[in-house]
């Protein structure tokens, strides 16, 4: 097959895919959903009316015309830091989806196709990972480690790697067995060329998928931490420690405007991850009928 | 068949080992035990001679010995808050915990057995898609908003439940009163294992339902019924039962943070307040003993997977 072909194939893959992703209704409104909030995020600077951590004298003032959102027990504008909170919830759950799917690619990799000791010992420290509360580790490193944007980044990255490294490994026992890489093998080709040009771009789509669900976790981790005061600290405010303020029975109770909209925001986010991953999973499964 | 028992126990032996290590590790991470007991005001003298007391000058390898010696004997060390023998704290605490993951899993699991089934069996319907998206929500909404939400409405508004703990003080401490603060905590868990679960046992039934066997139990004309109840759920629950065993990790990590809001008083709670507090031999006693019951579980879910399928090659 010449180069041209080659990319018309890609190319006819790539419609296909699409094709079979805007059948899922919910899953493309959730993708302009989050489009539309990545935007808001990105732009927060120029968007949010008021300065995030701005002080003013309208305490907990419930919504009005000059605060949408109202404002907290310290006079912030609750509309200009739920947009920045969604700036740092987006790069927390991005940035340790990043981390955790390279290293659990590479690791998958070397133990899928070089298999042997370095299989043994790797799928040996997933298991052994795997063992521990995920929750659990994630809090001890950030006692050890002192709570922080960075570290709360690191840690969730560090710690959500052995799911993907069992899929990538997974994928490649199988991917070892076909005829393209065996043919490569036979040619003589080095083992660095066969990974990553011929083994590595045909995980991608089941990569692709599981990091999505990563993505909504650690979204919801960073959450969790944050809410228990282990996570993203204040005054730099996270969709979770915005949250922290609601187990003060008086906001809860009489301030909604304080703890609601960063909860359902949560959720909005995740299940919008949520249903795309889920659609990117039907439209790239080849057993799949049209 | 005994040989791939023996394989998988073989298997679990280095993980089991690596567990320890890494527990150790982390301990020895966070920072000298000696600092700790003692505090900042001691003379060099005092910690040089409680190093050598508590075997700390030895290197790093003997000491983990030590400390695994210890813990195959029962004893996780003392509390740096209680002075209170961390087996003792893990003890007073476990049947709380135990009773409410345990609970939340029925319940759960109640919940989203016949919703999975039911969805898998009217599969690509609007009903099929209702439920789940539903169940996607499920697992979306974040354990302690969902509490938060939940006290809002049942504590404060209505007044029904109470919001924390689990028995009234001074109360009769009847079952009635129990299930009462049983109530919000439970829902809260076994929303989001039913919200996962629905997903897993809809797909394992599809599956199941797409093979040969069942296409030949319906050709029979035995009906819908008697197809899917004698020869699709049989077959289906194999898979689930597997997944549900590698759950247990993420339910603990989820009765953490609910037993916080809820103060429940079980290993989560002590867990969270070890934490806040730096208490780490009581930390990393409950993560040791999490990750070997985990471990521990895997292996017998395997087992009873390899004596249940015959398919499985061995």
């Amino acid at each position: 097959m010449n180069s041209s072909g080659t990319s018309e194939y890609k190319n006819n893959t790539t419609r296909m895919i699409i094709r079979r992703f805007r059948k899922h209704k919910l899953a493309v409104v959730s993708l302009y959903f989050l489009g539309i909030m990545t935007l808001l995020a990105i732009l927060a600077p120029i968007i949010a009316p008021y300065n995030p951590n701005q002080v003013s004298t309208s305490f907990s003032a419930p919504p009005s015309a000059d605060h949408l959102l109202g404002t907290d027990q310290i006079g912030r504008d609750m509309f200009s830091r739920l947009l920045y909170a969604t700036r740092i919830s987006l790069f927390v759950g991005f940035a340790a989806t990043v981390i955790s799917t390279f290293i659990g690619v590479i690791l998958g990799l070397i133990a899928g196709y070089f298999g042997g000791l370095a299989d043994i010992i790797i799928m040996r420290i997933t298991d052994t990972i795997m063992s521990f509360p995920y929750i659990l580790l994630v809090l001890v490193a950030a006692a050890i480690f002192g709570p922080g944007l960075w570290n709360i980044i690191l840690i969730l990255g560090f710690v959500d790697w052995p799911g993907a490294a069992r899929l990538v490994r997974g994928s490649v026992l199988s991917l070892r067995e076909t005829n393209f890489v065996k043919g490569n093998v036979v040619a003589g080709m080095p083992n660095r060329y066969i990974l990553f040009s011929e083994i590595l771009p045909n995980t991608v789509g089941p990569v692709m998928v599981y990091a999505t669900s990563v993505f909504a976790i650690s979204i919801l981790d960073e959450a969790a931490l944050s809410f228990l005061g282990m996570g993203v600290q204040p005054p730099t405010a996270s969709l979770g420690n915005i949250l922290n303020g609601a187990e003060s029975i008086t906001i809860l109770t009489s301030k909604f405007w304080l703890w609601v909209p960063a909860g359902v925001l949560i959720i909005l986010l995740v299940v919008s991850i949520n249903f795309v991953g889920d659609a990117l999973r039907d439209a790239i499964d080849p057993s799949a009928k049209e | 068949m005994v040989k791939y028992i023996i394989k998988r126990i073989l298997i679990a032996i280095p993980v089991l080992i690596g567990i320890t290590i890494l527990d150790y590790a982390i301990m020895s991470l966070a920072g000298s035990p000696l600092e700790m007991m003692l505090g900042p005001k001691t003379t060099e003298a005092a910690l040089e001679a409680k190093a050598i007391q508590l075997g700390l000058d030895k290197p790093f390898y003997v000491q983990y010995f030590v400390w695994l010696k210890n813990v195959l004997q029962g004893n996780f060390g003392y509390s740096l808050k209680s002075y209170q023998p961390v087996s003792q704290i893990i003890g007073s605490h476990l049947g709380p915990t135990l009773l409410l993951m345990g609970t939340s899993m029925l319940v759960g699991l109640a919940v989203a057995i016949p919703i999975g089934i039911y969805s898998a069996i009217h599969r690509y319907t609007k009903r099929d898609y209702t439920l789940v998206t539903m169940s996607f929500f499920g697992t979306s909404i974040p354990s302690f908003f969902l509490a938060l939400i939940f006290i809002y409405i049942f504590t404060v508004k209505l007044g029904w439940l109470p919001s924390s703990g689990m028995r009234t003080a001074g109360g009769d401490g009847g079952l009635l009163d129990l299930i009462r603060h049983m109530v919000m905590p439970v829902l809260v868990l076994a929303i989001s294992i039913a919200g996962s679960n629905i997903r897993y046992v809809r797909s394992a039934v599809l599956e199941i339902l797409q093979k040969d066997y069942v296409r030949t139990a319906k050709s029979k004309g035995i009906g819908r019924f008697r197809t899917i109840n004698k020869h699709a759920l049989r077959n289906a629950l194999i898979p689930i039962v597997t997944v549900i065993g590698m759950q247990i990790p993420t339910l603990f990590g989820g009765a953490v943070i609910v037993e916080q809001v809820f103060s429940w008083p079980g290993l989560g709670l002590i867990t969270m307040n070890a934490i806040m507090g730096r208490d780490y031999p009581v930390i990393m006693g409950v993560a040791l003993l999490t990750a070997v019951v985990v471990l521990l579980a895997n292996l017998i879910t395997d087992i009873i997977y390899a004596l249940v399928d015959p398919t499985i090659q061995y």
